[in-house]
């Protein structure tokens, strides 16, 4: 969906400031939200597409606050509509009885489960639709779900770079509609492509793009 | 950092939502407290940019080991037991004189956690997502950083499963030092490409 997460080229929010020797959390709770939240995935009692998908459709004015309430609220909101908490639960804060079926993960497995490979690529055999060197557009699509594909490059000319192999597509993953695997290329389209004859001549940006999000220009 | 905290200050929204919701999740089963804390402690101990640094280092001393990393960077990555968590499909790219790299992510917060943790504020803010892409160069420029007409600027978007990882120059002055000491270095800005590494480690 076109929400206010796609952040690629607005204008408005001034210079980006840094904060010397950042913390790694800057609250206990900040600490709590990544520690239940890294645990529900493990426990796999959501995915990441549709969790993202959650964080998208926030409203835009409540998207602002503070990045892991994002977390919390997405998880929330998941938990809510898988049915593993009831709204009464959520509301009330007391537990009606315990979830079945969770397998809990112990707290001895962790280092080894932040270390695992893990990630979208899948063994499928799907033919790739381009090849390094290929001229290709990014299709102009604004899916009202999940895509990964941001307003700032749709419709822009580019060429594939590299092959990446093939990855679950997100699109329909986070509505758990299939995982439609197929290619992922890097995709380099130049700066003036995208921003027009007062960009520099000689950069350009890398984006990467599944086969669907593309055609042949 | 909770002891710098001003215990005088009432709680956060967030502070009680989040206490709620982890007594609710543990009552019912959905987490186990001991696992939330062992996730805490892996990664303010031991998932960093330290591990990042390792590699880089590594690549700068070892050209067939730089040669294996950006040919395919997980084996590479086994070899120093470092990736994983949002870092187990990396591509590495390199920092030359021609071509200077920087990575974002304008649709939320994708970065290499395994090598260089948790990402930092000014990488999920609204102002790094939205001009990192559109004027790469101006904003080098306010972190200090002025990039040569004459070299090239690449931008890489993270919106897929990939996460990259810069590999920055090495600067002049260092070749006495050792693979430890420079890998001491290293920084995390320079490892998104937002700064370079310094010969003395500012």
């Amino acid at each position: 969906m076109d929400g206010i997460h796609d952040m690629g080229g607005m204008d408005g929010f001034g210079a980006v400031e840094r904060e010397a020797e950042e913390p790694v959390f800057h609250a206990e709770w900040e600490r709590r939200a990544v520690g239940m939240v890294m645990s529900m995935f493990a426990q796999r009692l959501f995915h990441l597409d549709e969790y993202r998908q959650k964080i998208e459709r926030m409203a835009p004015i409540a998207y602002p606050g503070p990045y892991y309430a994002r977390w919390i609220h997405a998880a929330s909101e998941l938990l809510l509509e898988k049915g593993l908490l009831s709204r009464a639960e959520f509301e009330s804060g007391a537990a009606a009885g315990k979830a079945e079926d969770v397998d809990l993960i112990a707290a001895a497995t962790v280092p080894d489960l932040l270390r695992a490979r893990i990630s979208g690529r899948e063994t499928d055999d799907v033919p790739a639709r381009f090849k390094p060197s290929d001229a290709v557009r990014a299709r102009n699509i604004h899916p009202q779900y999940h895509t990964r594909t941001p307003r700032y490059v749709r419709g822009k000319t580019g060429l594939v770079e590299r092959d990446y192999g093939v990855f679950t597509l997100p699109d329909s993953y986070a509505k758990n509609t299939g995982k439609t695997p197929q290619h992922v290329y890097s995709v380099r389209v130049t700066a003036r492509e995208l921003w027009g004859p007062d960009a520099s001549e000689r950069d350009s940006l890398y984006i990467d793009m599944w086969d669907d999000y593309l055609e042949p220009a | 950092m909770t002891g710098d905290h001003d215990h005088t200050d009432p709680p956060s929204d967030e502070a009680l939502r989040v206490k709620a919701l982890e007594s609710l999740l543990v009552d019912k089963g959905l987490i186990n407290p001991d696992a939330v804390d062992a996730i805490i402690e892996q990664f303010e101990t031991q998932i960093g940019p330290h591990n990042g640094a390792k590699v880089v280092a590594r690549a700068w001393v070892d050209s067939a080991y730089r040669a294996r990393l950006i040919d395919d960077a997980w084996p590479a990555l086994q070899e120093l037991d470092v990736g994983g968590v949002e870092a187990s499909e990396v591509v590495v790219l390199e920092n030359t004189e021609d071509v200077h790299n920087l990575v974002v992510c304008t649709l939320f917060s994708c970065y290499p956690w395994a090598l260089l943790g948790l990402p930092p504020s000014w990488y999920k803010s609204p102002a790094y997502r939205s001009r990192a892409v559109k004027d790469p160069r101006a904003l080098l420029a306010e972190f200090g950083l002025k990039i040569p007409t004459e070299r090239e600027v690449r931008v890489w978007d993270s919106n897929a499963d990939i996460r990259y990882l810069v590999l920055p120059e090495r600067p002049a002055g260092t070749e006495d030092l050792s693979e430890n000491d420079l890998a001491a270095l290293v920084t995390r800005d320079a490892m998104v490409g937002i700064g370079l590494v310094s010969p003395s480690g500012d």
